[in-house]
């Protein structure tokens, strides 16, 4: 290495209770670079963000700083700052209702009062000095989002960091000013800042990033030069291999998706978008079809379905369920139209943490009901123990609280919750993650079963390999774009993340 | 390595960049500004329309101040309080607790109005401190807190005392009964003598206090920290400021402020009961909301606050001319009153996440 490190991270291992969330991990980030950080849901980008800004306390490994011998420990974010280590977040921690200039300076002054045409002053020549076009007397949340994220680098920049982390800065800005974040993130290079840039667009790693590290399952799959890799190749190595013991689920869809253009659409979408700001994509299911949507975390996948469920609102384009033009203006809209849809974080999204395992499955149902005409409590038992039996859940019985079941079989809970209602299309989004293999496989051949009686599925993983075996048709998106479809024998692997990384990757 | 250096020396930034637009003003500032328009535009309304009932005499306008004096200095203690995210709702009974603990302490135990000032001073700080204590280190809401603190002022007021004291202190009526004359400002009355008009002395406290504290306020870490904390919780923490000290001091200033406003609320009236103030912290919160305090919090001025207070009195005097006698008009202006104010700062907030 001909340059100098700035900070290197020997063997980290973080665990939390029933996940390993760090194993192992080494990480180096030279003076005057940009280097990013990837990696799936899970993979570990964000606890090693807060071992690193001393969130929380990492379990084992060290952490070195340049021209400091020994280890150093870091045990608040205060801390970190002090040793010069800086992060700016997604959402702006920044105080809205003060000046740009007072956001600069509060809270690292000791004088007891303040003199602000030395604050206005200072802050002057620092956003001139970084070109960031905002006034110091202005009131912070009269800047544009990008400006205040700039505000905040600025003020990182002159408490004189030697790290600058970077925490999805780019997810809420558009193209323009993403743009200008670049060029003060080049400008923070040549002063020898060394930044740590986390994001999901390849596009954007590929045009500022220095070097990339990969983690994938809280371990490291490695360090790159992004000279010396490849788009197709930094997709397979966020994506992975999946384990083998799945690998011996038979397609039972092949035959189907022969006779696929026969059968009329049950849900069609054209040129769908919704607040979420994902671009007007077209879409559309047959009976017994299973469909996915692949792309890597962030590219849209899930805001997809989202719109087509009504959960985020739809900004424009039509949808027609089994030909009729419909409008869904809320959840309830396309439950009543049977649709169905296992939410993503099934934590926040998806359980009642403490109603029981039986009040959980009947909900759905008891909503397209009526919550005045509840049903009765031996209906409701029939109703739970009927699939507490049907997908095995373990539970001791319908009456204990959701949340002291294990993840496999939450999700179970949820999925009875929608097969309950007899769904005509069932969106499962990411049904398998966080969840043990034993029970991943149980839901991947009830999705194929619950296919060939002739229900549509759209299923969404971020393991490639799940959606090979359960899918018979694959969107595949990037950057909150549509950008192909695959089907019988396309899909294999390389195909897919080739279409990810886009065609300009073969030549690089 | 200092950056103050490197930063200095690259000069090859775009100045166009830059936007040299006017920039918009802080939400302070423009409910601020609002505020002032409208007491003027209703002061010279009663004027215009109510001269002959004492509007034009300089005197009315004396007496708004005279007899606001302590709501001005409580309502900036709700302020502060506000300010930082947090609501005071103990002020009114705690104000009765310090003008009847005055009255025993100087009629019956042989004190003094110097000492009576300090009972006044410890009675508010002990307020300021326990609240503070509990909202701030112990989480408790803070409605919870000072609604106890209400409860128990006004429960020991009357354990003290449940008769109406006067104050029958010479040295304190003396003071009390200082007429503050200003040379050359007055009217001539209908015996055609030039009468001067006057400021009673808690004016001229309630004034040094709303000076005092706007400064506190603009140019201190304190005063900056307090906007800070009010406007984002989360991001002060992050930005390095002690938010539970923050939080802590502005009720112990509050607090502070109160026993302030509980001595001159005794000088101007002279007497200790039960049922003093009673409402006053409502009065207090809505001055504070009509100067342009955000009930969310981070956004509010004093000087807002006081002129909060005067429009407050100015609906009263208005309701009182126009000859609704009856309390309930002056409660139902108010109330209109203060529902145009939070409808117009609930615009502004909706106005401004609209552009973020």
């Amino acid at each position: 290495m001909q340059d100098t490190t700035v900070l290197s991270m020997r063997g980290i291992c973080k665990a939390f209770p029933g996940v390993r969330a760090l194993q192992d991990v080494d990480f180096t980030l030279r003076k005057g670079e940009i280097h990013a950080l990837m990696g799936e849901n899970g993979a570990g980008k964000s606890t090693l963000i807060k071992v690193l800004t001393g969130v929380y306390a990492k379990d084992a490994g060290e952490i070195f700083m340049d021209e400091i011998d020994k280890p150093i420990s870091i045990k608040s974010p205060q801390e970190a700052l002090n040793i010069g280590i800086s992060t700016v977040y997604q959402e702006i921690t920044l105080c809205p209702n003060l000046t740009v200039a007072e956001n600069m300076f509060i809270g690292r002054s000791k004088d007891f009062f303040i003199s602000w045409s030395a604050r206005n002053k200072r802050t002057k020549e620092i956003l001139e000095n970084l070109g960031i076009p905002a006034s110091p007397r202005q009131q912070l949340s009269n800047c544009s989002i990008a400006v205040q994220q700039m505000v905040a680098i600025a003020r990182a920049v002159d408490m004189e960091c030697k790290i600058l982390i970077l925490d999805e800065p780019t997810s809420s800005l558009d193209e323009n000013e993403v743009q200008k974040l670049f060029r003060l993130m080049r400008d923070l290079k040549a002063r020898g800042v060394g930044i740590l840039f986390v994001t999901h667009f390849l596009d954007q790693v590929y045009e500022v990033c220095d070097r990339i590290t990969v983690l994938r399952n809280g371990e490291l799959v490695g360090a790159y030069e992004i000279k010396d890799l490849p788009k197709v190749d930094l997709v397979s190595k966020i994506m992975g291999k999946e384990l083998d013991v799945l690998a011996n689920i038979e397609k039972t869809h092949v035959q189907e998706s022969l006779d696929r253009e026969d059968k009329p659409p049950v849900v069609q979408v054209e040129n769908l978008s919704s607040v979420s700001g994902i671009q007007p994509f077209d879409f559309s299911t047959t009976q017994g079809e299973v469909t996915g949507f692949s792309g890597l975390l962030g590219s849209g996948r899930s805001e997809c379905v989202r719109a087509i469920f009504g959960a985020d609102r739809i900004t424009g384009g039509k949808i027609k369920v089994k030909g009729k033009s419909v409008k869904i203006r809320k959840p309830k809209d396309a439950m009543k139209l049977g649709m169905g849809y296992l939410p993503e974080d099934r934590k926040n999204d998806g359980i009642v943490a403490d109603l029981s395992v039986r009040e959980n499955i009947i909900l759905a149902l008891q909503i397209m009901k009526g919550f005045f005409r509840p049903f009765s409590r031996s209906q409701a038992e029939a109703f739970a123990d009927e699939y507490i039996k049907l997908l095995n859940i373990k539970t001791a019985s319908s009456n204990v609280p959701i949340g002291s079941l294990s993840g496999g079989n939450q999700q179970k809970v949820i999925l009875a919750r929608w097969l309950l209602t007899h769904p005509d299309y069932l969106i499962l989004d990411e049904p398998t993650r966080g969840i043990d293999v034993g029970t991943k496989s149980e839901i991947q051949k009830l999705v194929l079963k619950l296919a060939s009686e002739g229900m549509s599925i759209t299923f969404i993983s971020s393991e490639i390999e799940e959606m090979l075996r359960t899918c018979s048709r694959l969107i595949v998106m990037r950057d909150r774009k549509v950008v192909g479809e695959l089907k019988d024998d396309e899909m294999t692997q390389g195909r897919i993340m080739q279409t990810i990384a886009g065609g300009a990757a073969k030549n690089e | 390595m200092k950056f103050a250096n490197i930063l200095s020396r690259n000069s090859n930034n775009p100045a166009d960049e830059i936007t040299k637009r006017k920039n918009p003003l802080s939400d302070t500032a423009f409910l601020l500004i609002t505020t002032v328009i409208i007491f003027v535009l209703m002061y010279v309304l009663g004027m215009i329309l109510f001269a002959g009932k004492g509007f034009a005499n300089p005197q009315n306008f004396f007496n708004l101040l005279n007899e606001n004096a302590a709501l001005i200095v409580l309502s900036c203690g709700l302020t502060i309080v506000m300010i930082a995210g947090g609501i005071d709702i103990s002020v009114g009974g705690a104000t009765a607790l310090i003008g009847m603990s005055c009255v025993i302490h100087m009629d019956d135990q042989g004190g003094q109005f110097g000492t009576a000032i300090f009972v006044a001073l410890g009675i508010g700080l002990t307020f300021g401190i326990v609240q503070g204590y509990l909202v701030a280190y112990l989480g408790v809401q803070p409605f919870i807190v000072t609604l106890a603190g209400m409860f128990f002022a006004r429960g020991l007021t009357a354990i003290i005392e449940t008769e109406t004291r006067t104050v029958s202190n010479e040295g304190f009526n003396k003071i009390a009964q200082t007429r503050i004359r200003l040379p050359g400002v007055g009217s001539v009355n209908n015996n055609g003598v030039f009468v001067q008009a006057y400021l009673e002395i808690g004016v001229i406290v309630a004034l040094v206090v709303v000076i005092a504290l706007f400064a506190t306020l603009r140019w201190t870490k304190f005063g900056r920290n307090l906007y800070a904390v009010g406007g984002n919780l989360q991001s002060a923490l992050m930005l390095g400021i002690n938010v539970k000290r923050t939080k802590f001091l502005s009720y112990v200033l509050c607090g502070l402020l109160t026993g302030i406003g509980g001595m001159i609320f005794l000088l101007h009236i002279r007497s200790g009961a039960t049922t003093h103030a009673s409402g006053m912290e409502m009065d207090a919160i809505a001055s504070s909301i009509i100067g342009g305090t955000l009930l969310t919090g981070g956004v509010g001025s004093v000087f807002g606050t006081f002129i909060g207070a005067l429009t407050k009195g100015t609906i009263g005097n208005i309701v009182r001319a126009i000859g609704l006698t009856g309390a309930w008009w002056t409660g139902i202006s108010r109330a209109a009153m203060l529902c145009f104010f939070i409808v117009l700062q609930s615009v502004i907030i909706m106005r401004k996440r609209k552009k973020s």
